[in-house]
């Protein structure tokens, strides 16, 4: 690559963050305008914090990532954007004051972005401490766990106290994961994909090679039966049987991933009261409309009210549904923005997403190649359970939306991601520039 | 791996694309079902949350206003006239919804009717909402004076204009005061309306256009009517003079009222209420009656605009002439199987008046704007043709001689010429209900009432409709033409 393309690359990431900041900002505006004809009061200190975390990034990226995807941090900071205005909003019918706490978050999330980038030089770094990364993750997973440290809010065991921050290690521990789980399995994948038994024209992974399969298997039963979180369980599970797919490349994987699903799924509904309650509202939550469906209920209500183009920001009544700045983000924005709101942040999701999967595709060595798969899993099956889960597609089990929900643990270990992508992205870039530069190395070939 | 991972995208954007499709679902396809089911509170929220128009009187009086509250809901609704107008204005209650002219008219009083949201530039930046107030042709002072006509005496008054199908007027007693439905505390609310369930004299219940009761002797209008447009009798018919008519089919009689004998001609049994003559007409007609009733609105529910509606009025069953003949000749005296609302009454009483056309009946007159403009009327419509205008010239002399020398002499006015018809009604709760019927002046007919003080009233068993609900009528009748 061309030290023109790699301008091109900066230069059309600063245009389109910029777009991005034009959108968050008009938002922010019409909000103000909907409750009166003023612009809000801090629009210009809003403004400047918004234009300026942006360029600390894009610096950032110039210095430590330059040659790297530039429709990502964008996409980011779009997705970031609408979810920071929906948060606003939600506020402004609220008593709990949650925005202030999200731009801080945020400017954490940078921070941790940055971070991230200067620290993570090559990502063979992280493959070679990979059983490291796997003790850290189980430690972040079993935490809240453990009495004393661990809290339980809103009946689910995902919260680790520090001093005065609650905070989740489970979202940080899932970015662990798939470091160990890309390093592992890069290891060991010509063993498991030559393990497989042919029986009849049905391939299976012979018994010993499921090991790993089993392992990711039991971790999330136990993630779903001690923390009561079948969002985490159902995304982590998901999550090892892609990339055990992608790795082994044997169909195999997938099937006997899903006949798992399936088992684990069928175990949980037997024995567990809060498995049942999720899935009797999916399949009928007006018969509980007032009770356990009302959240869900409440969900369909606002996004047909909202309908095509919306009620218009700050004109919906999005405080109705519980949790409306977590969860059920993704309906606020729908009552407020309409289908036309809704369908830009899916297809936001779409272009990161396939941007994530593009970067693996590209690079050029094993495990970065199933590390951005992996990491860009992550985010995609994330937000279909979540969506799925407000639009009653599946059952709802609580997960954040990426980049567009309150809360600090998930935004960190969402921007976390995002510069582990654009580092993988970056040095497949700059190793294609170094043979680019050397055609020798070529014509020896 | 690529490949893999090639696939692992097509399945994520499959993901997506089932996504989209559920949210084109709840968004488009299935979006007005959930934006106005029931138990999504965002519409109620977002009227309540929002100033409102008033309603007001034709003779200016507020009925209904908003006042802004410090609470969540921001606004709450007032309504200084009490139980004098409950049963038209209803109320706005955020725990029961909407009822009445609150609910027949909310999206005029939401502002949301298109020609109120026609708005310049300066209200839109100055943030003022549109918002319409309902002018009702109903007037205070007369309202207020049926409701003193009644006094204590259950029963309902209905005074409208025969050539517009307005109403004028249109109370009964008892009644309730819908303030505390528009209570913000739902415990409350909920509490008061329990009371008021509870109340055997039902105040909560419009019985002038939703409680149906046995006509009685003024529903000879209608049978007369009825009878004159086939072409089956003239004023001039001659029915036997009996005390009872023999019935077929039973061995019950139809009496007259008292036992007297009575009979002649159509018109001075007309004018003395010969039960037997009208039986015999209710037995002529036979299958052809319910046709003929049902010209007159009976059978169906008068299009009233006010929330849930008019109740309908019964009659005898279409095509029973053959299994039930008695029933036809009840019905010929307004028994049996006639059960009608006060309204109905009223309409069939100002179709005689209207030379046969009864107008839809209405209590809104006309909408205004914030500015009290107005931006749009409420204009008169047809609503049935009850009978030509021949046979109407006729009802109307019958009805005239009825104040002028028959039972209904109680409801004469002094210089000008009232037409009427008493009824006397059996029921199986107590008391014969005292009816009255009638409108004014009969050249030129300005006003139509129906009345009917239930059991009688304060007269009890010795009531008959000349005595009882003849005299009502007349003071509202005098009222509105200023006598």
């Amino acid at each position: 690559m061309s030290v023109v393309t790699r301008t091109w690359r900066r230069n059309a990431e600063l245009s389109l963050g910029l777009l991005a900041v034009v959108i968050t900002g008009s938002g922010y505006v019409l909000l103000a305008l909907s409750e009166g004809p003023a612009l809000p009061a801090n629009l210009w200190f809003f403004l400047g914090v918004l234009i300026g975390l942006y360029v600390v990034a894009h610096i950032a990226m110039r210095a430590l990532a330059p040659r790297a995807d530039a429709t990502l941090l964008p996409l980011a900071a779009l997705l970031n954007g609408i979810g920071f205005v929906t948060i606003t909003r939600i506020d402004r019918d609220a008593t709990d004051q949650l925005a202030p706490s999200q731009a801080v978050w945020t400017a954490v999330g940078v921070l941790a972005f940055i971070g991230t980038l200067f620290v993570v030089r090559r990502v063979a770094l992280l493959e070679r401490y990979r059983y490291t990364f796997l003790f850290f993750g189980i430690v972040a997973l079993l935490l809240p766990l453990v009495p004393g440290v661990g809290r339980e809010i809103n009946g689910a065991r995902l919260w680790v106290r520090l001093g005065p921050i609650n905070f989740q290690p489970g979202e940080v521990a899932k970015v662990l994961l798939v470091v160990f789980l890309a390093g592992y399995l890069v290891d060991k994948r010509e063993v498991l994909a030559r393990g497989v038994r042919q029986i009849g024209r049905l391939r299976l992974p012979a018994a010993k090679h499921l090991g790993p399969l089993f392992l990711a298997w039991g971790f999330s039963l136990v993630v779903m039966i001690r923390q009561k979180d079948l969002g985490s369980s159902l995304l982590f599970f998901a999550v090892f049987a892609v990339m055990l797919y992608i790795a082994t490349e044997r169909t195999a994987f997938l099937l006997a991933g899903g006949v798992l699903f399936v088992a684990g799924a069928v175990i949980g509904y037997a024995l567990f009261g809060h498995v049942q309650d999720r899935v009797s509202v999916w399949a009928d939550p007006w018969a509980s409309g007032e009770a356990q469906g009302f959240q869900i209920v409440q969900s369909m209500f606002a996004l047909g009210t909202g309908g095509f183009a919306g009620t218009g920001l700050g004109l919906g009544r999005p405080n109705i549904i519980p949790n409306a700045a977590t969860d059920f983000v993704f309906s606020a924005i729908g009552e407020e923005l309409g289908l036309l709101g809704t369908a830009a942040v899916v297809v936001g999701f779409l272009l990161f997403v396939g941007a994530g999967y593009r970067i693996a595709v590209q690079a050029d060595r094993p495990f970065p190649k199933l590390f951005a798969a992996g990491l860009t899993s992550i985010i995609g099956i994330q937000t279909f359970i979540i969506i799925g889960g407000v639009t009653r597609l599946i059952p709802l089990t609580g997960i954040t939306l990426p980049f567009v929900s309150y809360g600090g643990s998930s935004l960190i270990a969402n921007f976390v991601v995002l510069a582990l992508l654009l580092r993988i992205s970056d040095e497949t870039a700059e190793r294609a520039a170094g043979r680019a530069a050397r055609p020798a190395a070529v014509s020896r070939r | 791996m690529n490949r893999a991972i090639r696939r692992v995208g097509i399945g994520v954007t499959v993901l997506v694309l089932l996504l989209v499709a559920q949210l084109t679902y709840l968004q488009v396809y299935d979006a007005d079902n959930l934006a106005n089911d029931p138990r999504n509170i965002r519409a109620a929220l977002r009227d309540f949350t929002r100033p409102r128009g008033k309603i007001v009187t034709a003779d200016g009086q507020i009925l209904a206003r908003s006042v802004e509250t410090g609470d969540e809901l921001k606004f709450q609704r007032l309504y200084p006239s009490g139980p004098l107008f409950s049963q038209l204005v209803g109320y706005q209650s955020f725990v029961f919804g909407n009822l009445g002219i609150e609910r027949t008219y909310n999206n005029e009083l939401a502002g949301r009717d298109p020609l109120l949201q026609i708005r310049n530039v300066g209200d839109v930046l100055a943030g003022k909402e549109p918002i319409g107030n309902v002018v009702l042709s109903v007037s205070a002072g007369l309202q207020a004076a049926a409701r003193d006509a009644l006094g204590n005496q259950r029963g309902s008054v209905v005074v409208m204009n025969p050539k517009t199908g307005s109403i004028l007027a249109m109370y009964s007693n008892p009644s309730y005061d819908p303030q505390p439905y528009a209570g913000h505390n739902s415990k409350d609310v909920q509490a008061y309306n329990q009371l008021l369930r509870a109340n055997p004299d039902k105040p909560d219940l419009p019985r002038a256009y939703r409680e149906r009761y046995p006509p009685g002797s003024t529903f000879k209008v209608l049978t007369t009517s009825v009878a004159l447009g086939l072409g089956l009798v003239t004023p001039e018919t001659n029915f036997p003079t009996l005390s009872q008519l023999t019935l077929p089919q039973t061995s019950s009689t139809l009496k007259n009222f008292g036992g007297e004998s009575c009979g002649g001609t159509l018109a001075r049994s007309f004018q003395q209420s010969c039960n037997t003559t009208f039986g015999q007409i209710g037995l002529d007609l036979g299958d052809q009656f319910p046709p003929g009733l049902e010209q007159f609105g009976i059978y169906s529910a008068p299009p009233l605009d006010i929330s849930p509606g008019a109740a309908e009025s019964t009659g005898p069953p279409p095509g029973s002439f053959q299994q039930n003949k008695p029933n036809f000749a009840f019905a010929g005296i307004g028994q049996g199987d006639v059960f009608v609302t006060p309204l109905e009454m009223a309409l069939a009483t100002s179709g005689v008046a209207n030379n046969g056309q009864i107008m839809q009946p209405h209590v809104g007159e006309r909408i205004t704007d914030g500015d009290d403009n107005s931006v749009k009327s409420i204009d008169p419509k047809a609503w049935r043709t009850a009978m030509s205008p021949q046979v109407a010239e006729t009802v109307k002399t019958l009805m005239v001689s009825v104040v002028e020398g028959g039972t209904g002499q109680a409801a004469r006015i002094p210089g000008v010429s009232v037409a009427g018809k008493t009824g006397t009604a059996q029921n199986e709760t107590g008391a014969p209900h005292a009816w009255f019927v009638g409108f004014a002046p009969a050249d030129d007919p300005q006003v139509a009432v129906a009345v009917i003080v239930e059991h009688g009233g304060d007269v009890g068993s010795e009531a008959t409709g000349g005595k009882v609900a003849a005299p009502i009528a007349a003071t509202m009748m005098r009222t509105v033409l200023g006598r």
